[in-house]
């Protein structure tokens, strides 16, 4: 099969509908292999939806969900090259990891185990204790245990800490880069923790009640907005042309978030009028940006409304 | 990682770092700088981040790649960079000095000679002269 100038990832038209409710609503997306993606939204955005249709554990209602290329539905060549880990990954119950280890190695050809017995080290996993007995943070270790260890083409792991604590977390997100490093592949990471995996991502997708906000490299983000804080009046008559994606007003005092790359000069004249310049973080900028989007939603459906 | 900020892409930010090191003679010319993996792990970021950050030197020609080894801080590196601020130096300070000039009516002369008497209180106490 010749898939090579296939994205790693692609939908087209995209929608799943339970009764009423648009999950997805005719998304369409390319992502390209070898990459970090961060899937970021809030909780019922569509994100766990989206990546159960991308690894064939349910179908659209109607466009396509591709991986490389072909539909994943019952298909075993492409499912071999997956991984998926689900935020409350279920194991049969008499498991012990080890075992649960020993299937996964059966399943995924690129399966490293003496990864997987590292970072068992790493997160102190009892190995031959039984599922059902572990605690929440051990059992979702063993999610990101399989889905690293695994090393398949494209990985997703679905909000895959629940009960790991920051330590963890940390040793999770510092294996992953490591590994990632030697082992360049694709993964896509849903998270709302995004400040903690900021850095580790290449590109990001945030969905929001099923439709797609923002698809950018987190590297044309980082910088692309800026919060000016001052004198209510003096702040308002510097982003005066300015897209605005926050205001936050205390009195005389006003903090509003502009999407703006300020020239130095521009830096030198808030300067003078005594503003104050903040950078703004990954995380506020999905957050801002989702939120004005929603915002502006609201207004054109109201003001369809009148017509 | 207190030294990676939100205000720029990170690469660009690497990049600086590693320039820093360099005018400061903490990196010799001639010398290795970490491996685009070392930095992702040690800053905690994208190795294609950290990739493309040294990718930048490189076609400065500040960084030169020994195949198989890894990458290396050319020779003239640190005059180069040197050079580069020297040039910055006008955009980044002598411009709005002028500028404010301007706007103030302070004329080529006067300005001259104000540059001239910072310049010499600088020069005493510096080195510690009277």
């Amino acid at each position: 099969m010749n898939d090579t100038q296939a994205p790693a990832i692609e939908l087209r038209n995209l929608t799943k509908s339970y009764k009423d409710l648009n999950a997805l609503d005719d998304i369409s997306l390319s992502l390209e292999p070898g990459r970090i993606y961060g899937l970021l939204g809030r909780n019922g955005a569509g994100k766990t939806t989206l990546m159960t249709m991308l690894t064939g554990q349910g179908y659209p209602t109607s466009g396509e969900a591709l991986i490389f290329g072909a539909n994943p539905f019952e298909h075993d060549q492409t499912l071999a090259r997956i991984c998926f880990i689900r935020e409350s990954q279920k194991y049969p119950d008499d498991f012990s990891p080890l075992q649960a280890f020993k299937a996964a190695a059966l399943f995924f050809a690129n399966w490293d185990q003496d990864l997987a017995d590292s970072l068992a080290k790493d997160f102190a996993l009892p190995l031959k204790r039984r599922i059902k007995k572990l605690s929440r943070g051990q059992l979702s270790a063993v999610g990101v245990i399989i889905g690293m260890a695994a090393r398949a083409e494209i990985t997703f792991f679905d909000e895959p800490y629940l009960g790991l604590d920051a330590v963890a977390r940390q040793i999770f997100y510092d294996r992953l880069v490591e590994d990632f490093a030697h082992h360049p592949r694709t993964i896509v990471l849903s998270s709302h923790l995004i400040d903690e995996i900021a850095n580790l991502l290449e590109h990001v997708v945030v969905i929001d009640k099923g439709r797609i906000m923002l698809n950018e490299d987190a590297e044309s983000l980082r910088g692309s907005a800026v919060a000016v804080t001052g004198n209510a009046e003096k702040v308002e008559g510097f982003i005066n042309g300015y897209e605005v994606l926050h205001r936050d007003s205390l009195g005389s005092l006003a903090s509003v978030t502009i999407k703006a790359r300020l020239t130095a000069t521009q830096q030198e004249m808030a300067a003078e009028l005594g503003l104050e310049l903040s950078p703004v973080p990954l995380q506020q900028l999905v957050v801002r940006t989702t939120l004005a989007a929603q915002s502006r939603e609201e207004l054109t459906e109201s003001q369809e409304a009148l017509k | 990682m207190s030294m990676i900020d939100d205000s720029r892409p990170i690469f660009l930010q690497i990049a600086e770092l590693i320039e820093n090191d360099i005018v400061s003679g903490t990196i010799g010319e001639e010398s290795q700088v970490p491996s685009t993996n070392e930095f992702a792990a040690y800053y905690r970021i994208n190795p294609a981040t950290a990739a493309k950050g040294i990718n930048l030197l490189v076609e400065r020609g500040i960084l030169h790649k020994k195949r198989g080894i890894g990458m290396f801080v050319s020779t003239g590196a640190r005059a180069q960079l040197l050079q580069t601020r020297r040039k910055d130096f006008q955009t980044q300070y002598i411009a709005p000095l002028a500028r404010e000039a301007q706007k103030l009516g302070i004329g080529a002369d006067e300005l001259n000679a104000m540059i001239k008497q910072s310049l010499i209180s600088e020069l005493t106490e510096g080195s510690g002269i009277r």
